[in-house]
């Protein structure tokens, strides 16, 4: 019977919630690496025991996790990104030039065809492949090439938090990075340009038109529709339906329009999911409800999903990595949050339950639907 | 034999107990013991100091003896007591909250 794999990394360790098709009764497994930073876990497409873990901590730094077996053993692979050449420098707070540095990986995307290819986004902003399974990285340093002299970390680091692989054609890789905006390469990683143009607002940049700059949240994208893309911004909910050429603002009735995490439905490429929060300076929900909003419209029209979810007294942020959707008939939707809770529901978000209510605080959700 | 003490996250990440023994070939320097530490346990690679500057990580210290000598230069003799393997080398996660 089919079932479903949720990856679920937090501040202190990794978890593995496992159901089968109901999606009702849940096993816990974990804490994997206890006490470690795990910003992400994630599974390959076309080997779902093939898992790859990002582990850190302030002490001692990186450490990349392999499993093949869906998470019951993992062997550590190579934890040495370097940066190509001569790192060179971004802008720094004071406006001078600052070499770039190695801190952290929060992003691993494996192959949609290979489970020995798998990326990683990293922290000082870049991207990096390894081609056997996690023994070695090299870089991509043509993402940097894209006017990265100019990047310049916000308040959260110079993060590359989003890797979108196109299904329907494997030289095209959508990225983004905190701060700094999208970026699209049409050569399998060889060059890169930014895809930035819509973007707009006029209290996050001086120039709010520029090139670079812009505060890319997350981006998401319906295999079976790869040009269409989803964007949630620091400010402002984006669609581009160009492959990333032009966007344009879809937030509509929403109660707020800032958030971090967008996903799309597995079977409806028009049904999105966001999680509003209340806005930069206060990251939790507005009015201390925790509200799903989807659209099926593809934006501009959303609808608040309660059932389930607490509607006072409710102070918690779901960050960008923390959503994500299963593929089995009836969609399931899940996400974590600041406070240690992880929801589901079976039913394309019109009902929800904690799958568990008291992990350490979730980075990152990601879910297999096993066969 | 060199006696080092590692800390709790990098005994369970090298599969060890508190303390590992080390032959240590040539004189008994800080760089020698991390050389020889990484190489016999390759996962450790990075966890104390970075992996190009060979530099130690800034929440890592290094104690022996009733000393810190973190700040010592790589290539300095190891106190004697370390060298005869008479007191273990502790690296040291930093006290830190969260």
């Amino acid at each position: 019977m089919s079932g479903v794999r949720v990856l679920v990394g937090t501040r202190k360790g990794a978890f593995i919630l496992t159901s089968d098709a109901r999606r009702e009764q849940w096993d816990i497994g974990g804490p994997h690496f206890a006490g470690w930073e795990i910003y992400h876990l994630n599974g390959s497409p076309v080997d779902p025991n093939r898992l790859y873990a990002s582990q850190s901590s302030g002490w001692f730094g990186q450490l990349i996790q392999r499993s093949d077996d869906g998470g019951k053993t993992w062997e550590p692979v190579d934890n040495k990104f370097v940066y190509d050449g001569v790192p060179g420098t971004h802008q720094w707070y004071d406006g001078t030039q600052h070499p770039w540095e190695f801190k952290r990986v929060w992003r691993l995307q494996p192959s949609l065809t290979d489970p020995d290819t798998v990326y990683a986004g990293v922290e000082d902003a870049a991207l990096f492949r390894s081609k056997d399974g996690g023994k070695s990285w090299q870089e991509l340093p043509g993402l940097r090439a894209a006017k990265g002299h100019l990047w310049q970390p916000g308040a959260g680091g110079m993060c590359l938090h989003t890797i979108v692989l196109d299904p329907g054609n494997p030289n095209r890789i959508f990225i983004a990075i905190s701060a700094a905006g999208a970026f699209r390469t049409d050569d399998a990683g060889e060059t890169w340009r930014p895809v930035n143009r819509g973007l707009r607002i006029d209290y996050e940049l001086p120039d709010a038109a520029a090139e670079v700059g812009h505060c890319v949240h997350s981006i998401a994208m319906h295999p079976a529709r790869p040009d269409v893309l989803f964007m949630q911004k620091h400010w402002d909910v984006m669609r581009s339906d160009d492959a990333g050429e032009m966007w344009h603002e879809v937030s509509g009735n929403l109660p707020s329009d800032f958030g971090f995490p967008i996903a799309v439905h597995a079977h409806e490429p028009n049904t999105v999911y966001v999680v509003p929060i209340k806005s930069d300076s206060e990251h939790f929900p507005p009015d201390g409800k925790l509200r799903v909003y989807r659209s099926r419209t593809g934006g501009d029209e959303w609808k608040a999903l309660t059932k389930g979810l607490p509607q006072s007294d409710c102070y918690v942020n779901v960050l960008r990595s923390a959503l994500a959707i299963d593929a089995l008939d009836s969609c399931g939707v899940y996400f974590g949050t600041t406070g240690g809770q992880v929801y589901a529901s079976a039913d394309s978000g019109d009902s929800w339950a904690p799958i568990v209510r008291d992990l350490p605080s979730v980075l990152s959700v990601e879910v297999q639907t096993l066969p | 034999m060199i006696r080092v003490v590692l800390p709790y996250h990098l005994r369970t990440l090298a599969g060890v107990g508190r303390e590992v023994e080390l032959q240590i070939d040539g004189p008994a320097t800080q760089r020698a013991l991390l050389d020889a530490l990484e190489a016999r346990y390759p996962m450790l690679r990075g966890t104390i100091r970075d992996h190009v500057t060979l530099q130690r990580r800034g929440f890592i210290r290094f104690f022996a003896v009733g000393r810190d000598l973190s700040h010592e230069p790589p290539d300095a003799p190891l106190p004697d007591e370390v060298a005869t393997g008479a007191a273990p080398f502790m690296v040291v996660g930093a006290i830190a909250g969260g």
